[in-house]
């Protein structure tokens, strides 16, 4: 019998870790909703952060680290942030080789670009399509697995429960065809939920339709503990949309894109007065928030909208082709305005989940045998994530958690293929049973107005701005919501890929992670990072350096406080040449 | 715009992949900066059809709703194209509110319900090709090979392609029926034997896409290039790599 690991979700956390353990040779069940090849790791756009120093300004690891630390507050866990910065350069070497086509120097060496919160070119880049093309490197490795029979793709399959035997110890998982509806077991000897962060819950977002955060809520409520919940990045340049918020990359800072809007008749650069040095390049947390302040608090946003100016006019057309084409095409697409000419209307969005479930260093829950990586993790951005280091983070997750899983694996005593089929057989019941129920759900509620009636309500209290009394206004909302869930009507009477049968049991998860969101926010009384509450403004590092850990009870999440590793550098307070 | 506060999708619908298709119109409120798939999602909020009777919602294919994974391909008017750039001013200000806005699935792949198709058979037409660098392993082994900027930009055009199918639903060369692999497929192998790496598999890649179904199938029809929403050169890649397959053949012939 041989070792078997289950990954669910095909995006960059989910193969690299595929790799690394074929590598070990174990075989990997992959499950993931779309082909792999359309997993949201293609929307990111920038690029993906190293020390690689081509440019001669003495960027170090050590600069990263501290860059990274400090843009999070303070708040990540600085020993595995340490290693993720001190492994980044051979990453990016590794995908050179496997030929991602990274945007080079005259010389053909790899080219470097500005990203926010530092001030040195540390961003390696594929024009404004990184994310796409780190992501169809590895899909390319995996199909050559899979060639060789070591990988087995289920895509179009949902993540539905893990098994967890009597011992408490993970054996595999049940899933469901989103064609048939067929609902199955699998055995493995680890599992791995590598699924992403979870934008859809504040309905629009710059997240994919797959974002649900669906299976790391589902791990949560199985007894998984989920982090960090409260940190949530508002990206400050969206293009907002009718279905969605479109990003708009960081890159275009980078590269010398302004920020302005009209002030007393003239335009006002008002990131680069209130933060003379960084200016456009803050981090993502400290631009939102002033982009929000400029409009909501000053009224002064784009034809009396909530918008501002993200302006590139300025900047040479070849220049801006060369470096950012697929944004300025994607821009051009949807909005019909050419941003080499005209500037471009933009608003923060909800954007990446800093926190998510709860691992130790080896990215293994507290429940043996189930892992997570990627950003349904928790662990390299404390409490606001810099620009470029989400690529990293996602593949580097993968490099630590495919190998830890693998060590795990070998030390079992028996494996689950050995396992009686009486447990998997009990799991499957209880999910058919539960599929039959939400089928017949004969209610007057709309899933889908449900739905955005609950994203609205997070995007207005649960954003950039939170107080006490809205948060707590929230979550008893959200008890409500919960409780209309289930008087919702099953609007799709077909047996056949039924799209609202699934998505009545995602947003029933995304209600859950929606609480420890919310809860998370009101226990946390000061500011730190993308959490901003002004009646608390500023961090307390006495009551909170501390990451929030939330545990599912019958009564709703259940909160405990655990101490943040700062043994390599003392937390100090972060400005970045203006008033927090 | 006009008074009409609402547009017409005409939908052709299919329960499952062995039962009849049929079409079926819904009226959807405008609101502006709307596109196919916030059309769409608006039938699942209220699945109602033209005549007032509650369905089904359509069922369909999205992801990032950037026109970066290739999910949402449709037939759209009579093209095929992503649903989520397929701005509905834009095809108001074309064809007038009044003319419905013709939603089918992609005709060369199996439909799985509604506008749904099982497009797996692209995926492993890019295995039959053996379209990757078959790298030692994926630990650190130094950097990669340098790489001339004016290669590796026109490798970057070829890169960006999603998958999604457009240059293999106008190509009359690829069907059910057929095993032509599609263009998308010889763009990918163009761009790994032109990588400094890949080149030295490169006749490995030629000999894949030399026999059945391979790159002497395609009829030159060129529908591919005028469909791919990237602009990806795929007939340059297709006319390179004829050569460099006749070259092979000829180098096997003479045993160069």
């Amino acid at each position: 019998m041989k070792l078997k690991a289950i990954v669910v979700g095909g995006g960059l956390a989910g193969l690299m870790s595929t790799i690394k353990l074929v590598e070990r040779n174990i075989d990997v069940d992959i499950i993931s909703l779309v082909p792999v090849k359309r997993s949201h790791s293609v929307c990111a756009q920038g690029g993906i952060n190293a020390a690689l120093d081509t440019k001669g300004e003495g960027d170090t690891v050590d600069e990263h680290f501290y860059d990274t630390i400090y843009g999070g507050d303070f708040l990540a866990n600085q020993t595995p942030v340490r290693g993720m910065v001190e492994a980044a350069p051979e990453i990016i070497y590794t995908f050179d080789r496997m030929g991602t086509p990274f945007t080079r120097t005259a010389e053909g060496l790899l080219d470097l670009r500005r990203f926010g919160g530092t001030k040195k070119k540390r961003t390696v880049f594929a024009g404004a399509t990184t994310g796409q093309q780190l992501e169809y490197a590895l899909d390319e490795q995996v199909r050559r697995f899979e060639d060789e029979k070591k990988v087995h793709k289920y895509e179009g399959w949902e993540f539905l429960k893990a098994v967890i035997d009597d011992d408490g110890i993970c054996r595999g998982c049940i899933a469901q065809n989103l064609a048939t509806m067929e609902i199955r077991a699998f055995r493995g000897d680890a599992l791995i939920i590598a699924t992403g962060g979870a934008g859809v819950i504040y309905g629009k977002s710059t997240n994919s339709s797959i974002n649900t955060g669906s299976a790391a809520s589902i791990v949560y409520q199985q007894g998984a503990a989920y982090a960090n919940g409260e940190f949530v990045q508002i990206h400050p340049t969206a293009m907002l949309g009718d279905d969605k918020t479109r990003l708009m990359s960081e890159s275009a800072r980078g590269e010398g894109g302004r920020v302005w809007t009209y002030k007393d008749g003239k335009p006002w650069y008002f990131l680069e007065e209130m933060y003379p040095n960084y200016g456009n390049l803050v981090p993502r947390d400290i631009a939102s928030r002033a982009i929000h302040k400029v409009c909501v608090d000053m009224g002064l946003g784009i034809d009396g909208k909530n918008q501002v100016y993200l302006d590139l006019s300025h900047l040479d057309d070849d220049f801006l082709e060369r470096r950012l084409g697929g944004i300025l095409e994607i821009y051009e697409k949807f909005h019909g305005d050419d941003p080499k000419k005209v500037p471009m209307k933009i608003y923060p969005g909800i954007h990446y989940f800093m926190g998510g479930i709860h691992v130790n260093w080896e990215h293994m829950t507290c429940i043996p045998g189930l892992f997570a990586a990627g950003e349904c993790d928790y662990m390299y951005h404390g409490a606001n994530r810099l620009g470029a280091n989400s690529l990293l983070s996602a593949v580097y997750s993968g490099t630590v958690c495919g190998p830890a899983a693998a060590n795990y694996m070998n030390s079992l005593n028996h494996i689950a293929a050995e396992e009686e089929d009486l447990l998997f057989e009990r799991y499957l019941q209880a999910e058919r049973d539960y599929d039959g129920m939400v089928r017949k759900m004969d209610g007057d509620e709309n899933p889908y107005l449900l739905h955005q009636e609950m994203g609205e309500l997070m995007t207005a209290n649960v954003g950039i701005v939170r107080y006490n009394k809205k948060l707590e206004e929230t979550d008893i909302a959200l008890q409500n919501f919960m409780e209309r869930w289930h008087h919702i009507n099953m609007v799709d009477q077909g047996a056949y890929s039924n799209q609202t049968v699934m998505f009545v049991k995602q947003l029933k998860n995304m209600m859950e992670l929606a609480r420890v969101i919310t809860l998370g926010a009101l226990r946390r009384n000061e500011s730190r990072g993308a959490h901003y509450k002004p009646d608390y403004p500023d961090r307390l590092d006495d009551d909170f350096l501390k990451t929030t850990k939330a545990f599912k009870t019958e009564d709703g999440p259940r909160f405990e406080w655990e101490d943040v590793d700062t043994s390599l550098l003392t937390p100090v307070q972060r400005t970045y040449g203006g008033n927090k | 715009m006009t008074e009409k506060k609402y547009f017409i999708l005409k939908i052709k619908r299919q329960d499952d992949p062995h039962k009849a298709p049929y079409w079926e119109e819904f009226h959807i409120d405008y609101k502006p900066n709307m596109n196919v798939i916030s059309s769409l999602m608006e039938i699942q909020r209220h699945p109602v059809n033209a005549i007032g009777e509650k369905v089904n919602p359509v069922v369909f294919e999205c992801n990032c709703y950037e026109e970066v994974c290739g999910a949402c391909t449709m037939i759209i008017n009579g093209r095929p194209q992503q649903a989520c750039s397929a701005l509905i001013d834009r095809i108001i200000q074309k064809n007038g509110i009044d003319k419905p806005i013709i939603l089918e699935p992609l005709t060369k792949f199996p439909v799985v319900r509604d506008l749904m198709v099982n497009r797996k058979v692209l995926f492993d037409n890019l295995r039959r090709a053996r379209a990757w660098i078959p790298v030692d392993g994926s630990f650190g082994l130094g950097p990669g090979p340098r790489y001339d900027e004016k290669k590796r930009a026109f490798a970057y055009r070829i890169s960006r392609c999603m998958t999604c199918g457009c240059c293999a639903e106008a190509c009359p060369n690829f069907n059910a029926k057929s095993d032509f692999m599609g263009p998308h497929v010889f763009a990918q192998v163009k761009m790994f034997n032109m990588h400094p790496i890949g080149s030295m598999q490169k006749d490995e890649r030629l000999k894949a896409i030399m026999g059945h179904g391979g790159i002497q199938d395609c009829g030159n029809a060129q529908n591919c290039a005028k469909v791919c929403p990237k602009n990806i050169p795929l007939l340059r890649s297709i006319a390179e790599l004829n050569l460099d397959v006749n070259l092979l053949a000829l180098k096997k012939i003479f045993k160069w």
